[in-house]
């Protein structure tokens, strides 16, 4: 998997040489990035640089890519945890409903809400909730991490809410967790709307099979036949859908961290690809590729752990 | 001659049949009255805009009421003309964008299931490339080297999307290509192109058309994404997520961003609704939903 994904970062570097050279043209320039040299060198260069971890210098802040993601990568990872959080309990539990009730009322309503969930645009979510519920309503903080008059916790997990709660901050992780509300909902509609579809596939497969059947026949109360005999069949496609997720937040991550000021890799991304900052886009390429890789790889020992027939003895 | 008559004639009872389920689902019905009445607003938006979009006479940030329905922005704008206006935009983009990819991704699919071996290796690797990455950062990426247009936004989204098509053709050129049928119609000396054209296209149509009525949807989203960055349209261009973006500056007067927004949630819902229902009648496995004798 891995062979298969490094071969787009000279590609992508490749494409960015081009439109850097031809207005900046400034030699020392593209000496200090090595770009004076040919592709394969470069690449060779880039290759050799990153097994000892360094992933060049930001052509922007002129400080190491490596330093900048491992500021930015905490705050996005909080960020994306809390909303995959709440879009799995929300969005998995109400895919159940709708399988449960299905062709009812009830699972009508939710196919209307999960692609609602799906259809409305993560920038223009950002925009109303950001007018009703700081502007008008002021119930939540609007943008950033934690309000000016709080210090920042030191730094042991990158996480705000858990750092200060480790330096027994109770106000500033209150402080921060609020902040966490307004883009983790944001975030996580879309992945709502995706998991009630797939959970609702998913359990439907299920549960009109024999053995379900049987489980009812033995009495057994029908909020456990669902719960651990149909849910746990049909929990390794979730899991699968929870893997996705995890890209469709990073895709949301860049508009919502535009919207919010969150000082995270989304935000970093952007700023990198208007600057044409490649060092930067590269370092955020890779790190959005390991994920997906380390996601995927997570996705699939879980299905071993879910479903003890996939199990590698 | 007799026989090419019958398969045409098979294939348009089929299209009349889905028809008509597709006007018995009532989401479909919805989404297809919204998408008609997008379409007749972007074609008829000169008679429709009370004001010329670009024209900056009115009274900076009025509130919606009479004379400017949706307000008018921090230049003095009308956001409903300008809304207007944006359909014309939006609309034939995403149109041509999900046609490019079906397009690409449809021919470098089947070349990919059709020739297999190192061809199919090098098509498939690409389209793992492209899904490793999240579209709107690779869309990002490309848009900034190219520069920020509309054209190159579309572009940049093409070679975002074409993979999804290119994989779902080369399945099922992979899977018919092997079905008895064929190889029969091969043994008995029909030339395979024959067999692609005759066998295996008509059971590309009905993934394809899903895939694409979804894909219009999502097209809209990513174009005005990109907009939105600052990456797509440019100013002073009326178009759906600049308008958003606007918004956000200037994000206590509501009107700006909501109205654009709300037309491109619209849009995007209205294309869900078709493409959802399109999939309960083409494809009912996938989607749990009864079946509703479709062969």
């Amino acid at each position: 998997m891995l062979t298969n994904l490094v071969p787009g970062d000279p590609a992508a570097a490749n494409l960015g040489q081009r439109a850097i050279e031809d207005p900046a043209a400034v030699a020392s320039f593209r000496e200090r990035y090595g770009l004076d040299k040919s592709l394969p060198e470069q690449y060779a260069i880039y290759v050799w640089r990153l097994l000892h971890g360094d992933l060049g210098e930001s052509q922007q802040s002129r400080l190491p890519v490596m330093t900048e993601l491992g500021t930015f990568i905490p705050a996005t990872a909080e960020l994306a945890l809390a909303s995959i959080f709440l879009a799995a309990v929300i969005g998995i539990s109400l895919g159940i409903v709708a399988a449960v009730r299905q062709n009812r009322v009830e699972d009508h309503l939710l196919r209307v809400v999960s692609l609602v969930g799906i259809s409305a645009p993560t920038f223009w979510l950002g925009l109303v909730a950001l007018y009703v519920f700081f502007f008008r309503l002021d119930w939540l903080p609007g943008t950033g991490r934690l309000d000016p008059q709080f210090a920042e916790p030191e730094r042991k997990t990158g996480f705000f809410t858990i750092d200060s709660l480790l330096e027994g901050e109770w106000g500033t992780a209150w402080d921060a967790a609020r902040h966490l509300i307004l883009p983790a909902t944001v975030l996580a509609l879309y992945n709502v709307g995706l998991l009630t579809r797939y959970t609702r596939s998913a359990v439907l497969e299920v549960i009109t099979q024999d053995y379900v059947r049987a489980a009812r026949a033995k009495g057994i109360p029908e909020h456990r036949v669902i719960l651990r005999h149909v849910f746990r069949a049909a929990l390794p496609s979730v899991i699968t859908v929870l893997g996705l997720a995890f890209a469709n937040v990073m895709t949301g991550a860049v508009l919502v961290e535009t919207i919010f000021s969150w000082p995270g890799i989304g935000q970093y991304a952007y700023r990198s690809a208007t600057t044409l900052d490649l060092p930067a886009i590269m370092g955020v390429s890779l790190f959005v590729a390991v994920t997906y890789i380390t996601v995927n790889f997570v996705v699939d020992v879980l299905y071993g752990v879910i479903d003890p027939r996939i199990r590698v003895t | 001659m007799s026989e090419a008559y019958a398969s045409e004639a098979r294939l348009e009872t089929r299209r009349r049949r889905v028809l008509g389920m597709l006007g018995r689902q009532p989401l479909a019905l919805l989404g297809g009255a919204v998408v008609a009445t997008w379409v007749v607003v972007a074609v008829c938006a000169p008679l429709i805009a009370p004001h010329d979009p670009l024209d900056q006479s009115a009274p900076p940030l009025q509130g919606p009421g009479a004379t400017y329905l949706f307000g008018t922005d921090e230049l003095g704008r009308d956001v409903f003309s300008r809304v207007v206006w944006g359909a014309r935009l939006s609309i034939p983009l995403a149109v041509l964008l999900v046609s490019l990819a079906v397009a690409v991704g449809g021919v470098l699919g089947a070349i990919a299931g059709y020739f297999g071996g190192v061809v199919d290796g090098i098509i498939m690797r690409a389209t793992d490339l492209v899904f490793a990455f999240p579209a709107i950062i690779l869309a990002m990426v490309v848009t900034a080297v190219l520069g920020p247009s509309v054209r190159n936004a579309v572009l940049a989204l093409v070679i975002v999307s074409w993979p999804a098509y290119a994989r779902v053709v080369r399945g099922l050129v992979l899977s018919v290509g092997q079905a008895d049928y064929v190889t029969a119609a091969r043994l008995l000396g029909a030339p395979a192109r024959r067999a692609l054209v005759r066998d295996v296209l008509p059971n590309l149509a009905g993934p394809v058309v899903v895939l694409a009525t979804l894909d219009l949807g999502n097209a809209v989203l990513l174009l005005s994404g990109l907009s939105f960055l600052g990456l797509g349209a440019q100013p002073p261009r009326p178009e759906w997520g600049a308008g958003v973006a606007e918004g956000i500056q200037y994000f206590q007067f509501w009107w700006i961003g909501t109205f654009p927004g709300l037309a491109i949630f619209t849009v995007v819902l209205a294309f869900n609704f078709l493409g959802d229902s399109l999939r309960d009648i083409l494809d009912p496995q996938s989607s749990g939903r009864e079946r509703r004798g479709m062969q």
